[in-house]
């Protein structure tokens, strides 16, 4: 009797199941332009079977790795290459993360602090020889500009301008607003409040919120990204549980690494919660699908606009939801950019050692945004904001500020009042 | 017919371990010496092995002797085979349906035999191999260890070179020329080069051709009762373990899984077959299914292991009375003066044995060649002096890169030979396993390197998970610079699918399929390699 292992005999092994057909190589942003690092297929499934054998096959230039996902968009077989890579490189690397990449990845714990005395940080972090210095002691290189912080947190402004009338609204979401909301942009979380309100859905926050961890978790600080990531997971279960419907993000990354970075670097299981954390742009677009909220646009709104696809939008499908958005506005003329990496993944760019392979991957995209000259880019990643903003000399808007700028308020509002 | 003009001391028919073995002991001792290849090295046997660095626990209890031998010479090839071996340590596991009463006889065995066996505690052998079955009730530690068969064979050749061997692949001894009562020299047939005839001349002629020597004895005109006894392994796509796991039981199927560079492999079956059928080596699907029903016993993760391939080969053994399977037949060395046995003068024969014990096999082979000749000072070294590549010469190998990194495992201190320092020498050929450029350059010069197939002995290239996909026709480019003729290249590349896919085809489900449509695919749409009879993977 013959057992029937062709159906039994399935890998269990996600690295096994490349076919080796090298399409996510093709797709890497970073083999493009960094010759010393090995492509997705050899640090990822190649590698993997080498450190399986000996750990000392561990290559450090797997650090350059942006963790952009583009290889995992790519790969026909499943296979996530991606967290391969980044969970090898937190196995392997045996030095400790350095006080320049600490700093970088306590997003939340350097915003504390300086949004209390945001002007003069604002100022000295761009003073040039405070830059020069950064660049010599800790690494940061001196062509970047740090994200401004905001003397108001998101969070106060919310709690004192906000928080009550959201009571008002039967229906209610969470807002995931991120270490960039609260600490260097409130604007865009105001803009979120502005439009979903119209949209007749109150936003709360939700009782705890720490960063998501994504530059912890890049930056190999796992247990604090972990210890966040609890904490997280246990808010959203908390939101849900009182009622919201589902907890949206501004930030792509936040909503990437909290779908799919908890449950498989993180080994947090989040499946009963991970499809209710969304993007914004995607929950709002389903509610007009399914005829839930109606959306009235001013008439004397102009624009010219050009959307950029942050990689881990595209790693969670939903840019087409954003894009969807913004072309049911009347005035807005919209040119959907060609899906490049920015070059700045996080901290990655911030880096010194990083920042012509991050140049260069801009690059497209950089010559793209010139040749079609919009008003406004937009997109949904804030440090892909950065650096379109630090390489170019255009503006970016996250595309619920442009909705937000977009409606009509009033008349928003009463089509949705129940 | 051509003849060689050199008269040799002694012709070493056969290129496995045991012909590389004698052409290197001769040749050391300082004998002129012909080895003879009907195909490639390490084209048998050989290279259809578990890889297994054997203690000698295995055959403690049922044959001592072979124990014994296998232990010394697991000690003497740790020292002189370095680079060919790894020092994994090896576990025999008793499992809830096994008598753990046998542990003890066992132990016993091994003790006798002189191998060191120590009973651990399951928990302890849990945590030293985390994929071992949870259930086992007992486990022994004994020194297993994994050889890889390809460099210890090639080393070998590599030395016998060195010191004045003359080497033929390709290469297939069809007569013997003899007076009434010796045996004079060979004749062959270069296969490579339309079956033109060559002579070449020897006072001894060694017969080390693994089962064929069966059929080379019968060309002598003397008789060796062979016993074919096929055994089938399996090649999982990546280590599943890092220390040997063997069953704590009479040998019986599928119960070693050896861990071997990259991979690991479970095995063996045993049963006789045909002599016609040696040649022809496929593996049945009754023969996966014992293999992977009872690997899973010694690691249940076997069974969500994509399986790379699976290969057959043919034991050696001499036959003695009636075994169907043959797994009683004792692995002893069996060396055979057809003077003293069947009156004819220059003949000898060396078979039985096991990839571990081929040194052993090879002394007591060049032992009685010397004494033949009336050269009996000539004292064997090859029991201290490490073969090319496990020498300690303080070269320092340029260890740049994963290739360097890889190349080292594969060469030892040979390594330091192999270009690396430009990118196009470093860039890779193979991307499962890390071949270079310059390392398959290296190959084609010093390792007697011929074709794609040679080329993946020899280095790996084409023995990972894309099972040749990518890598070949970028080393048939570099083939087609030693060649000259992209013909050749492309029937090569032909050859190697098809090879491939004989090994592919038993275990072809799942993943494996899809890579193997793909690279039928690529290889049709942009080499047009289905355009002749011979056509690509039929799946």
């Amino acid at each position: 009797m013959t057992m029937d292992f062709q159906e039994q005999n399935i890998s269990s092994h996600n690295f096994e199941q490349c076919t080796k057909c090298t399409v996510c190589t093709a797709y890497c942003p970073v083999t493009a332009v960094n010759a010393l690092y090995p492509g997705p297929k050899q640090a990822g499934p190649d590698g993997e079977r080498y450190r399986l054998k000996d750990p000392e096959f561990f290559e450090k230039a797997l650090k350059f790795c942006l963790n952009c996902k583009r290889c995992e968009v790519a790969c026909p077989s499943g296979v996530r290459i991606g967290d391969i890579i980044l969970a090898a490189r937190i196995a392997h690397t045996k030095e400790r993360p350095s006080l320049r990449d600490t700093m970088l990845a306590s997003t939340d714990l350097m915003g504390r602090t300086a949004t209390i005395c945001a002007p003069v940080v604002n100022v000295a972090l761009a003073l040039r020889p405070v830059k020069y210095l950064m660049d010599l002691t800790v690494g940061i290189d001196s062509h970047r500009r740090l994200p401004k912080y905001s003397s108001t947190k998101f969070t106060t402004w919310f709690r004192r301008n906000a928080a009550e009338r959201q009571k008002e609204f039967s229906r209610q979401v969470a807002y995931f607003h991120g270490c960039y909301v609260n600490y260097n942009y409130p604007d865009l979380g105001i803009a979120l409040v502005k439009l979903l309100n119209a949209a007749g859905t109150g936003v709360r926050l939700m009782e705890a919120e720490r960063c998501c961890g994504v530059a912890k978790i890049s930056n190999r600080l796992i247990d604090e990204a972990r210890h966040d990531a609890e904490i997280n997971i246990a808010a959203v279960r908390k939101a849900l549980a009182e009622g919201c419907q589902a907890v949206v993000a501004t930030g792509s990354t936040c909503c990437f690494t909290m779908r799919d970075e908890y449950p498989h670097i993180l080994g947090i299981d989040n499946s009963d919660v991970r499809d209710s954390i969304t993007m914004a742009t995607a929950w709002l677009y389903r509610m007009i699908e399914s005829g839930d909220v109606k959306l009235a646009f001013r008439k004397d709104f102009r624009l010219r606009l050009a959307y950029h696809t942050p990689c881990h939008m595209e790693k969670l499908g939903m840019a087409n939801y954003s894009i969807g958005l913004l072309r049911m506005i009347p005035g807005v003329e919209l040119t959907v950019l060609d899906s490049n990496c920015c070059g700045i993944a996080g901290t990655y760019g911030f880096k010194k050692e990083n920042y012509e392979t991050s140049q260069a991957i801009g690059s497209k995209l950089f010559r793209q945004i010139a040749e079609i000259n919009p008003d406004f880019v937009t997109t949904d990643c804030e440090t892909c904001k950065w650096q379109i903003e630090m390489s170019t000399p255009y503006k970016v808007k996250n595309p619920i500020e442009i909705l937000a700028e977009a409606i009509d308020v009033e008349a928003t509002a009463k089509l949705n009042r129940k | 017919m051509k003849k060689i003009g050199k008269h040799y001391d002694v012709i070493v028919v056969g290129g496995g371990a045991t012909g590389a073995g004698v052409a290197r002991d001769c040749s050391l001792r300082g004998l002129k010496v012909l080895l003879i290849e009907r195909f490639d090295f390490t084209a048998g046997a050989t290279g259809r092995n578990h890889g297994l660095l054997h203690s000698g626990a295995r055959y403690a209890v049922t044959d001592r002797e072979s124990a014994t031998e296998c232990i010394k010479e697991n000690m003497t090839l740790r020292r002189i085979a370095s680079h060919c071996v790894e020092e994994t340590g090896g576990l025999f596991i008793t499992l809830p349906e096994d008598d753990l009463g046998y542990q003890k006889t066992f132990i016993d065995a091994c003790r006798a035999a002189g191998i060191e066996a120590e009973a651990i505690d399951p928990a302890l052998a849990r945590r030293l191999e985390p994929s071992v079955n949870p259930a086992l009730v007992g486990a022994v530690k004994v020194p297993d260890g994994s050889v890889d068969p390809f460099r210890l064979t090639m080393a070998n050749v590599y030395d016998a070179k060195l010191h004045g061997a003359d080497v033929l692949t390709y290469h297939e001894v069809t007569d013997f020329i003899r007076s009434s009562t010796r045996i004079e020299g060979v004749v062959m047939k270069d296969l490579r080069n339309n079956g033109e005839g060559i002579s070449a001349t020897a006072d001894v002629t060694v017969n080390a051709a693994g089962i064929w020597g069966h059929m080379i004895a019968e060309k002598a005109g003397v008789s060796v009762k062979m016993f074919p006894a096929k055994g089938s392994l399996l090649i999982f796509g990546h280590r599943v373990n890092n220390v040997v796991i063997n069953r704590c039981r009479k040998p019986a199927n599928a119960d070693i899984l050896v861990p071997g560079d990259t991979v690991c492999v479970i095995g063996t079956t045993s049963d006789r077959v045909p002599f016609e059928s040696v040649d022809r080596m496929e593996v049945t699907p009754e023969e996966v299914d014992v293999l992977m029903r009872e690997g899973m016993q010694l690691a249940p993760s076997l069974a969500t292991t994509r399986i790379l391939r699976a290969y057959a080969g043919v034991r050696p053994l001499v036959a003695s009375d009636d075994d169907p399977s043959g797994r009683s037949i004792s692995r002893g060395i069996v060396c055979l003066d057809h003077a003293s046995r069947d009156g004819l003068e220059g003949f000898i024969t060396i078979t039985g044995g096991k990839l571990m014990t081929y040194r052993l096999m090879a002394e007591w082979a060049t032992d009685m060649v010397c004494k033949k000749l009336g050269r009996t000072g000539l004292k064997c070294v090859t029991a201290e002096r490490p073969l090319p590549g496990s020498e300690q010469t303080g070269k320092q190998e340029k260890l740049r890169g994963m290739g360097a990194k890889a190349a080292a495992g594969r060469h030892g201190t040979l390594a330091a030979d192999i270009a690396a320092d430009k990118d196009s020498d470093r860039a890779l050929v193979c991307e499962c396993e890390g071949v270079t450029v310059g390392e398959v350059r290296y190959a084609i010069d010093k390792l007697n390197v011929d074709n794609l197939i040679t080329l993946r002995r020899r280095t790996r290239m084409g023995m990972g998970t894309c099972q040749g996909q990518l890598c070949i026709c970028r080393a048939a480019g570099l083939l087609e610079e030693k060649h000259g003729c992209v013909k050749r290249q492309l029937d090569d590349m032909r050859d190697f699918i098809n090879e491939r896919w004989k090994g592919m085809r038993p275990v072809a489900w799942g993943d494996a399929v899809a890579e193997a449509q793909l690279m039928a695919w690529m290889y049709a749409g942009n080499a047009a390699l289905n355009q002749s009879d011979n056509t690509l993977i039929q799946l």
